[in-house]
């Protein structure tokens, strides 16, 4: 069936076709593909749609489809799955998840499931009770909820099939990033690398539930998953054991390394990609070394978890800069030759092209205003830091930039490899840690840094960037009031996506980042817009909205304004953000007339 | 300990004491309602056996009111959820000086301590046994965010043989570190006194427990007056709560004793800011 054909179908008889097309899903497959099965669209991390109805001639006719609320007032960070004639979506904390019948008018719902995690886990959470997003293979629906657990669901039905204790809260361990499936294994990662937490990635056997095996961030070789397979490219990264010989005593345990951002797959290397979190939850004087594997990024084998290659962004963090950013594998020529490439924004404030089978950095270039650091040294990989700008205990340090929500967080970019842009949600955000005071957690008195985050040079909060990784420079930039905390979507029409915390949801010329639709839609938005066809043949756009987030908390927490430094200072970047949105998650979902 | 209240000023509390009780007359069944930990011994927990329910008891049997709970884990965000979010009127322990809150007059001061089996002597900052000693510190774990004694610790570049307990676990993090004294694991636990206290009585062996002295020079105190908290701006409550503070003084050090509180004497009046 040809969708162009469709598309001069009225409305009403395409409706109509819905039912005799669930028995043509078979030829999809000759089309490009309109589903949406993974948060980050596929292995690669593009976020690139490959339909092209939408164009940057017609985009600003696009029009609300339908809608859903979801009930749930938290911040809304997941990507709507679309699987056939079913869009399946889940909420944060307390993790429902609905399937939305799209073959029927107003896309009706299927079926609901609720996981009923522990109430517990909302206490635990650092940075609001967020989910990004569930995955679909093989008439299953994979989820993570907030207590660290993975379930499989039926797709048709929402029956549960198997459901695995991953974690504990009770020592501090959640989950909220969105798993993928690789060679029959589901991929989950933990959060929590503040609170003592130690960072692992599992692999679950997607139709048991049974773990195949983990890969701790810290630690002795034979846990961190180290053998003879593993050649790091940098001299640094080599020897037995750094896992634990790069920390003081055993603090390697509670060291860290979470693993809460998007994976990659390159079936070509047959090797996954994935970053790990900042070293926890010492103070950095209190753990002298590089932390391995903290702040980085890991190469492994799906098959075993064996790691084939490492490389630190951020040795020995400083900054609470994580590593968990996107990797997005991308074909590039570098230098006049084509090659296989990881591109990787990372919080820090550095655009890094990686050699994707052998770890080499082969480019570290500022893409946001850096003062805690001076370069990449190439020979070495090392990050070169600034150490006035280094945090000490009991004295002020100024002009921290980034900020610890980095360059970027976790809100991920996409890629077209049409127009060869990355498209980089971003924000604009230097911190001060100033005074110390008291306060009191557990009933323990402690002293801590009075964190302020404000806005960077320029004096916005946010950024929406198009990257040209070949020339290494920004080729547009829209300034944007608050962070840009959604993900970015680029679809072949040539045209991309983005929403802002105060509500709109903006569509814009890929090429030269023209404005060219937006809607204001009833909550702030940081969800991952995506792109699909639907039953009836027609291109649809797709995004949650719901403030929330670490950025959002102040809305979606009931944060007093008053109090700058809660958030870890992210309450002074965004105190007039509840002048702009108030909370609620809904489904908004968009096509042409 | 004393009551260090100028005599005219006890008048005017007592005053201000006597309307808020015709008040509770007024309203019939007065609540007085507190936000604790469910599970933090020896401060609160839920069945009531922790030294600030005990507290809690005597300060709403002084104000005529019955006493309600509000459950809810002392965690990041815990001021914003609890007394913030109007679910309860009083915080019974809070440093004096702590923002988020208005707080009272504090009814009494403690300590950093080191609990050390009773053989061993505690090792001081001073020393090189700081750097060699096996020491357990509590560990908040958010960026720059550590006990006081943590930051000493870091500072004296005790970093090898350091054990971090952090606040998340099978139980209190102070139990966990007291009971590792007791099994041998470490050499000694550097953490808050109030804590302390309890779990050292309860050990196997017999366990000694000694004042932390700060290094030279060290910008965090090791000690801390402890406080009432109520919802900023609450001015009548706070009165009343710093009445019955200062008459039941003597009651509430007796329940602190009880719990082997470490308690060194509170700064005087004018001393505070």
């Amino acid at each position: 069936m040809n969708h162009f054909n469709l598309r001069s179908i009225s409305r009403a008889s395409a409706i109509a076709l819905a039912g005799c097309m669930l028995f043509t899903q078979s030829a999809w497959g000759a089309e490009p593909d309109g589903n949406w099965t993974m948060a980050a669209h596929d292995y690669a991390n593009t976020r690139f749609s490959p339909l092209a109805d939408i164009t940057p001639d017609n985009l600003g006719k696009l029009t609300l489809a339908f809608t859903f609320s979801t009930g749930v007032l938290r911040g809304h960070e997941a990507a709507p799955i679309i699987a056939g004639d079913t869009m399946f979506i889940v909420t944060p904390y307390p993790n429902l998840v609905y399937a939305l019948d799209l073959s029927k008018p107003g896309a009706p719902m299927k079926w609901k499931y609720d996981p009923k995690p522990s109430a517990s886990s909302q206490g635990v959470a650092c940075c609001d009770v967020v989910n990004r997003g569930v995955v679909y293979a093989d008439g299953k629906i994979f989820m993570n909820t907030l207590d660290a657990n993975t379930i499989a669901l039926d797709a048709a039905s929402g029956k549960q099939l198997w459901r695995t204790k991953l974690g504990s809260i009770e020592k501090g361990e959640t989950v909220t990033m969105a798993p993928i499936v690789v060679k029959g294994k589901v991929l989950v990662g933990n959060s929590g690398g503040e609170l003592g937490v130690r960072g692992w990635l599992t692999a679950l056997d997607a139709n048991s539930g049974k773990i195949a095996w983990r890969a701790y961030s810290t630690g002795p070789d034979n846990e961190v998953l180290i053998g003879p397979g593993f050649k790091p490219f940098y001299a640094g990264d080599r020897g037995k054991d750094l896992g634990t010989s790069t920390w003081p005593g055993e603090s390697w345990k509670i060291g860290g390394g979470t693993v809460w951002g998007f994976l990659s797959y390159d079936p070509e290397t047959d090797l996954i990609y994935y970053g790990t979190g900042n070293p926890g939850p010492w103070n950095p004087q209190q753990r002298p070394g590089d932390n391995k594997w903290t702040s980085g990024i890991f190469a492994r084998k799906p098959d075993t978890g064996q790691a084939a290659w490492y490389y630190q962004w951020s040795p020995h963090d400083l900054h609470d800069y994580d590593g968990v950013n996107e990797n997005v594998l991308v074909e590039l020529p570098v230098q006049g030759v084509q090659k296989k490439v990881i591109l990787h924004p990372d919080r820090n404030g550095y655009l890094y092209m990686l050699d994707r089978a052998s770890g080499q950095v082969l480019s570290a270039s500022p893409y946001a205003h850096i003062t805690t650091s001076t370069g990449v040294d190439l020979q070495t990989g090392k990050l070169i830091y600034n150490p006035a700008k280094d945090p000490q205990a009991g004295t002020p340090v100024r002009e921290i930039c980034p900020g610890a929500p980095g360059a970027k967080d976790w809100q991920p970019a996409a890629w077209s490899p049409r127009t060869r842009l990355l498209y980089l949600p971003m924000q604009n955000v230097c911190q001060d840690a100033e005074t110390y005071e008291t306060s009191y957690i557990a009933g323990t008195p402690y002293v801590g840094a009075s964190i302020k985050q404000y806005p960077g040079p320029g004096g916005h909060r946010g950024e929406f960037t198009a990257w040209d990784p070949i020339a290494r420079k920004k080729l547009w930039t829209i300034k944007e009031n608050f962070p840009v905390w959604s993900g970015a979507l680029a679809t072949a029409g040539d045209v991309v996506f983005y929403g802002t915390m105060d509500g709109w949801f903006k569509g814009l010329d890929a090429k030269t980042g023209k404005l060219l639709w937006q809607y204001k839609v009833g909550s702030g938005i940081i969800g991952q817009p995506v792109a699909y066809r639907g039953p009836d043949g027609k291109q649809y756009i797709a995004v949650l909205s719901g403030i929330g987030g670490w950025a959002g908390t102040i809305v979606a927490g009931d944060i007093d304004p008053r109090d700058g430094t809660a958030a870890t200072g992210m309450i002074n970047l965004t105190r007039d953000l509840p002048k702009y949105t108030a909370k609620g998650g809904m489904l908004y979902v968009f096509a042409l007339p | 300990m004393c009551l260090r209240f100028p005599d005219l000023r006890a008048i005017v509390v007592a005053a201000l004491l006597c309307a808020g009780v015709q008040q509770a007359h007024a309203e019939e069944a007065r609540v007085l309602r507190v936000c604790a930990d469910p599970d933090n011994l020896p401060y609160s927990n839920q069945q009531g056996e922790g030294f600030e329910n005990r507290i809690a008891e005597l300060l709403a049997a002084e104000l005529h009111a019955t006493l309600q709970y509000d459950w809810w884990p002392q965690r990041r965000g815990y001021v914003r959820r609890t007394i913030g979010a109007n679910m309860c009127d009083v915080l019974i322990g809070v440093p004096a000086d702590f923002e988020r809150v208005s707080t009272t007059r504090p009814y009494y001061r403690s300590a950093y301590v080191f609990v050390t089996r009773q053989a061993d002597q505690p090792p001081g900052f001073d020393s090189a046994a700081i750097r060699s000693r096996r020491i357990g510190v509590q560990l908040i774990g958010n960026d720059m965010a550590a006990t006081p004694a943590g930051h000493a610790l870091t500072r004296a570049g005790a970093t090898g043989n350091v054990t971090g307990f952090t606040i998340f676990g099978d139980g209190p993090a102070a139990q966990r570190m007291v009971d590792a004294v007791d099994r041998g694991s470490i050499d000694a636990a550097l953490l808050w006194g109030p804590q302390a206290g309890l779990f050292t009585a309860r050990a196997h062996q017999p366990l000694r427990m000694s004042i932390a002295t700060p290094p030279a020079g060290t910008p965090e105190p090791f000690s801390f007056d402890v406080a009432v908290g109520v919802k900023r701006g609450n001015k009548a409550l706070l009165a009343e709560l710093d009445g019955a503070l200062a008459r039941r003084q003597a009651d509430i050090v007796r329940i602190l004793d009880a719990y082997k509180v470490p308690m060194l004497p509170l700064p005087a009046e004018g001393a505070r800011k």
